[in-house]
């Protein structure tokens, strides 16, 4: 009940009269989205399902690696190591963090953006998904190029 | 001595009559209606509240029924919004017993209990009692453009005007959704519209996808635009509540997959539903047939 008293005091005054007006504010938001992003919500939607279907084969694959020798040595060291430098493996390992992280990063953007449904907080929640996007992706890349060796110095 | 038979029958009958109308004024109850108060019209902060009336019901009283008779007895205040009585005009939507429903529409014997709560619809704003602001829900409505946009249609010479062919497959990709009366029952029950006030609602994608099935309309590619943005069709978590709230048989849920999966791209399956429906009691007449014929060469 305290809910719905609470969109007698905040929604009623907004929509019943200003509808034109947050009409044109939407229409700003997709114009300003549409100039940073290019991309429509169908096709971040697509690219999110794609990312999912395909981080989950890939994590198949990534967990099933840990049977082709005793469990509890597949996690020392040496072994994970070893792991890193083969190539194959660091592409596979890239291409989970690649996926997992667009998936999950676009799907915190989606619960986020249900929270509130400001243009601040729309451009906010935006920018800041894809900084730490980018971030995760780098710093996680920057692991694996280490772990393989390619790394100079 | 048959006037005397006559009149024996005509006695016998009355005291019939006369224990059915006993039996009816006893099996006759009553039940405690529990009415949502509130006047945020007047005063924006009144705190609601609920009153209880004891209300005489019969088999065959709905809950509209049970507040007409509280309104005409017992408060004169109470407000209702309700129009045809026969679950038409959509107006006497409100949460009864936890369920957003129509309130001419639900008998009070469906719902096996003797306390009825009636409360105004979720996601609504309060005007008084049990009438909501349906503004925002109309302008959501309003934004999917709800009407056939042909510019074929635009034909200056009227000599030219013909008719708008459709086939039984073309109608059936959409006439469950034309369904509608636009009663907010699916707006109240959706969890995303509870979070998201941006957000269509179920009514308004459902229609969306009505006029983008309809074979008459040309302009599809800008209804979609309306819907595929940050807070439009993608933010539906297809709980399915609207479907199961729906007076009038639609599926807004099905709806909006379809026209999501229109979106995405890959869905051709309104054909297959269109392949579904029972036409098996449709039979067509050879004359009929003729006179598709005739149409079509036309």
């Amino acid at each position: 009940m305290g809910q719905m008293f609470f969109l007698v005091e905040s929604e009623y005054k907004v929509t019943s009269s200003d509808f034109k007006n947050n009409s044109n504010k939407s229409k700003q938001t997709t114009r300003w989205f549409s100039n940073i992003t290019l991309l429509r919500e169908s096709q971040i939607m697509k690219i999110h399902y794609i990312t999912g279907v395909c981080a989950l084969f890939v994590v198949a694959i990534h967990i099933l690696m840990r049977l082709i020798m005793p469990f509890n040595m597949s996690l020392e060291f040496e072994n994970v190591i070893l792991n890193y430098k083969n190539i194959f493996y660091a592409l596979l390992l890239e291409s989970i963090l690649v996926l997992i992280a667009i998936h999950g990063f676009n799907g915190l953007r989606v619960i986020l953006l249900e929270i509130r449904q400001t243009l601040i907080w729309e451009r906010a929640v935006n920018i800041l998904v894809i900084i730490a996007m980018i971030g995760i992706i780098a710093y996680g890349t920057r692991t694996i190029i280490i772990a393989n060796g390619f790394s100079v110095g | 001595m048959k006037i005397f038979k006559k009149d024996k029958r005509r006695e016998i009958k009355s005291e019939e009559a006369i224990e059915i109308s006993n039996t009816t004024e006893n099996t006759q109850s009553s039940v405690k209606l529990r009415v949502f108060r509130i006047n945020a019209i007047q005063d924006p902060k009144d705190v609601h509240h609920f009153d209880e009336f004891q209300v005489p019901v019969k088999r065959w009283t709905t809950v509209l029924d049970a507040l007409l008779d509280a309104k005409s007895y017992q408060d004169s205040s109470i407000g209702i919004r309700y129009s045809c009585r026969m679950a038409s005009c959509g107006s006497c939507g409100m949460k009864i017993n936890g369920i957003p429903r129509l309130a001419c529409y639900t008998k009070i014997s469906e719902l096996s209990t003797n306390t009825i709560t009636c409360e105004p619809l979720p996601n609504f704003p309060y005007i008084r009692d049990l009438v909501t602001d349906f503004s925002q829900f109309f302008n959501h409505h309003r934004s999917v453009m709800p009407y056939i946009q042909n510019k074929k249609a635009d034909i200056p010479d009227v000599n030219e005007l013909t008719e708008y062919e459709q086939t039984p497959e073309d109608l059936d990709k959409f006439l469950q959704f034309s369904y509608c009366i636009k009663c907010g029952l699916c707006y109240s029950a959706c969890p995303t519209v509870a979070t998201d006030l941006k957000f269509p609602g179920p009514q308004a994608l459902s229609q969306a996808y009505r006029y983008f099935a309809d074979s008459r309309d040309t302009d599809k590619s800008n209804r979609l635009k309306v819907i595929d943005t940050s807070h439009g069709i993608s933010r539906c978590h297809f709980a399915g509540s609207c479907s199961n709230v729906c007076p009038k048989g639609v599926d807004p849920a099905l709806g909006i997959q379809l026209l999501r999966s229109h979106l995405l791209g890959f869905s051709n399956s309104e054909k297959k539903i269109a392949k579904l429906q029972d036409r098996s009691s449709t039979s067509y007449t050879s004359e009929e047939e003729g006179e598709g014929e005739n149409l079509q060469k036309r």
